[in-house]
């Protein structure tokens, strides 16, 4: 049913620190990898050892340049599906196939009725769908509710495959609709914020903000390594300090 | 957004079948379409074999072209459902119609009634085409209230060129049919050519700095790295861009060819002096530039389209 539900009991979603990230594609690559056999198995790679290799992935990772000269930093930047509260996604889907879900507000497609019209893929702002040309239904990212449910997991490893595989912690997963719960918590504090929320649809998960810097570019000019001089006046400094 | 020939070819061809039965059904509910089997058979064969060729290319290119008819379920909140409603609701009540007209010999109370509805109908579903992309926030240049009125007045125009066609070749010069694409043809000048200055004006919509949150205080953000060193399906899909030289030169085109031309040879078809082959053969020439200049415009709809998710890989402003 593509009527979206009043309100969920839970809202599950990610909280991502641009501030820890380090871009390493460890949790795209471990999303491909657990996902590949999970809910929407396979995540079909075409032409996979061509050279025009084209593959469903739920989890992209950008870099982007903020700010201008010393000012200037790099921002990694993990991209995947928010689980919006009012995703235009599931309004659009004339099938019925997207739907979100009342009990955790997790937003997903089901395979059986999707007629790979692709319309969900243009109605979300986050590029977030991406199509199966091979099995001619939409993906998404699940939030791997075939780990956080999984009572075949160790408890420590019921989140999804992208938080728990994380090296930086950059990565945090629990209910944003609880506002005494950990990610909660730390959007609060950290000042967490919605992509694009100028659009609409609400997102769930949140991005912390990367803190201040600190350093300036005349401290890490005192801290840097001691000029060598080259050439002959080089020589002479080898030659007399011998 | 990418021009898929699919879609191009599924709104142009489905536009002038229901453009041309809301201008049939429309005029037979008031009584100015004339009782002849002949006529109303072309009409309302050109009519519904255009709108179910658009429909079916449509359908074909579905992943799942075997489960089209799921489609039908979400009209609460779908367009795309209510298009598909609308669409099979109108071919049933165009069928009564056609019956009446082409078979029973008559356009009196429950075959006119039926033109009227289909007439309806044919409407309802052009409206929701246009409500299709009017709906999606995401996509700016699609997000503007004229794109549902340019299509329901493109589909109308193009269906009465055609349907001006088929009146010259069987010698029925009413001039409701005759000279209805003038008309059209001007009020669909005019909302497409506001709408450019409106697109071409704004200076709204969602930036980089909004889409990564990292710009939010006004901070120059910009892409450093893609993601991938391949094109994904959100790229091909959504990426598409076209060089605005190449943008004000096909729109010189779809003008010349979608408004004026048609406009010039209608008003020459219906000069006294041309009357008979020179009118019919002017009247053919108009209907197939406009199909062609429509079908141009629907392109550089697409074509000219930019995507919210675009500023994720490389674009400032969508
Ligand atoms: S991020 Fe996109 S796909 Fe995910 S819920 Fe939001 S609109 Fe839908
Ligand atoms: S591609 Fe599938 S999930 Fe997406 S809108 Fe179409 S039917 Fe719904
Ligand atoms: S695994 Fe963690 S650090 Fe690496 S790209 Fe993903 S979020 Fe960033």
């Amino acid at each position: 049913m593509t009527a979206l539900p009043e309100e969920t009991t839970k809202a599950l979603g990610l909280v991502i620190d641009l501030d820890t990230c380090v871009g390493c594609h460890a949790c795209a690559v471990n999303c491909k990898e657990w996902n590949t056999g999970g809910h929407s198995a396979p995540l079909t790679d075409e032409d996979p050892y061509g050279g025009d290799t084209v593959g469903v992935w739920f989890n992209r990772i950008h870099a982007f340049e903020v700010g201008e000269g010393d000012m200037g930093r790099t921002v990694h930047f993990p991209r995947s599906c928010l689980h919006c509260e009012t995703p235009a996604c599931v309004t659009v889907c004339p099938t019925g196939a997207s739907y979100k879900r009342e009990a955790d507000g997790i937003v997903l497609v089901d395979e059986d009725l999707c007629i790979g019209c692709k319309l969900c893929s243009w109605a979300c702002p986050y590029g977030a769908r991406e199509y199966d040309h091979d099995a001619g239904v939409m993906k998404k990212c699940t939030l791997c509710i075939d780990r956080i449910y999984n009572e075949n997991l160790p408890e420590a490893e019921r989140v999804p495959a992208c938080v728990s595989t994380c090296p930086a912690g950059a990565r945090h997963f629990g209910d944003l609709s609880d506002p005494a719960s950990a990610v909660s918590e730390l959007v609060a504090a950290r000042g967490g914020f919605d992509l694009m929320p100028e659009l609409g649809m609400k997102p769930t998960n949140k991005y912390l903000p990367p803190r201040p810097r600190t350093n300036t570019r005349k401290e890490a000019d005192s801290a840097g390594p001691m000029e060598q001089a080259g050439g002959f006046l080089g020589l002479l400094d080898r030659v007399f300090s011998r | 957004m990418h021009p898929a020939y699919s879609v191009i070819f599924f709104t142009v061809s489905s536009g002038i079948g229901f453009g041309m039965l809301m201008i049939a059904g429309g005029l037979a509910a008031i009584g100015r379409m004339p009782i002849d089997g002949v006529f109303g058979f072309v009409v309302m064969a050109a009519a519904l074999a255009t709108a179910a060729a658009g429909l079916l290319s449509s359908t074909l290119h579905l992943g799942h072209p075997e489960r089209a008819w799921r489609a039908l379920s979400q009209w609460r909140t779908s367009w795309l459902s209510r298009e598909g409603i609308a669409a099979i609701a109108t071919f049933p009540t165009a069928l009564l119609f056609g019956w009446g007209w082409v078979i029973a010999g008559s356009l009196a109370f429950p075959y006119a009634c039926a033109g009227g509805i289909a007439a309806l109908l044919a409407l309802a579903t052009v409206y929701s085409t246009g409500k299709i992309y009017q709906s999606l926030v995401t996509i700016r240049a699609w997000h503007d209230s004229l794109v549902t009125p340019v299509y329901v007045a493109l589909a109308l125009a193009s269906g009465a060129l055609w349907l001006a066609v088929i009146a010259r070749a069987l010698n029925y010069a009413d001039p409701a049919m005759t000279h209805l694409p003038i008309g059209l043809l001007v009020l669909g000048w005019l909302m497409k050519w506001r709408y450019w200055v409106r697109r071409d004006t704004d200076t709204g919509g969602p930036t980089v700095g909004t889409a990564t949150g990292l710009g939010r205080d006004g901070t120059p953000v910009r892409l450093l790295e893609s993601p991938h060193t391949q094109e994904n399906f959100v790229m091909r899909e959504m990426g598409y861009r076209i060089a605005r030289k190449h943008a004000v030169k096909l729109r010189r085109v779809a003008q010349v060819l979608a408004f004026a031309l048609p406009i010039v040879l209608t008003g020459l078809a219906m000069l006294p002096a041309m009357a008979g082959w020179p009118a019919l053969a002017f009247s053919l020439l108009a209907a197939a530039l406009g199909t062609i200049g429509i079908a141009t415009e629907r392109w550089l709809f697409f074509a000219e389209a930019r995507h919210a998710v675009t500023l994720y890989y490389g674009a400032e402003r969508a």
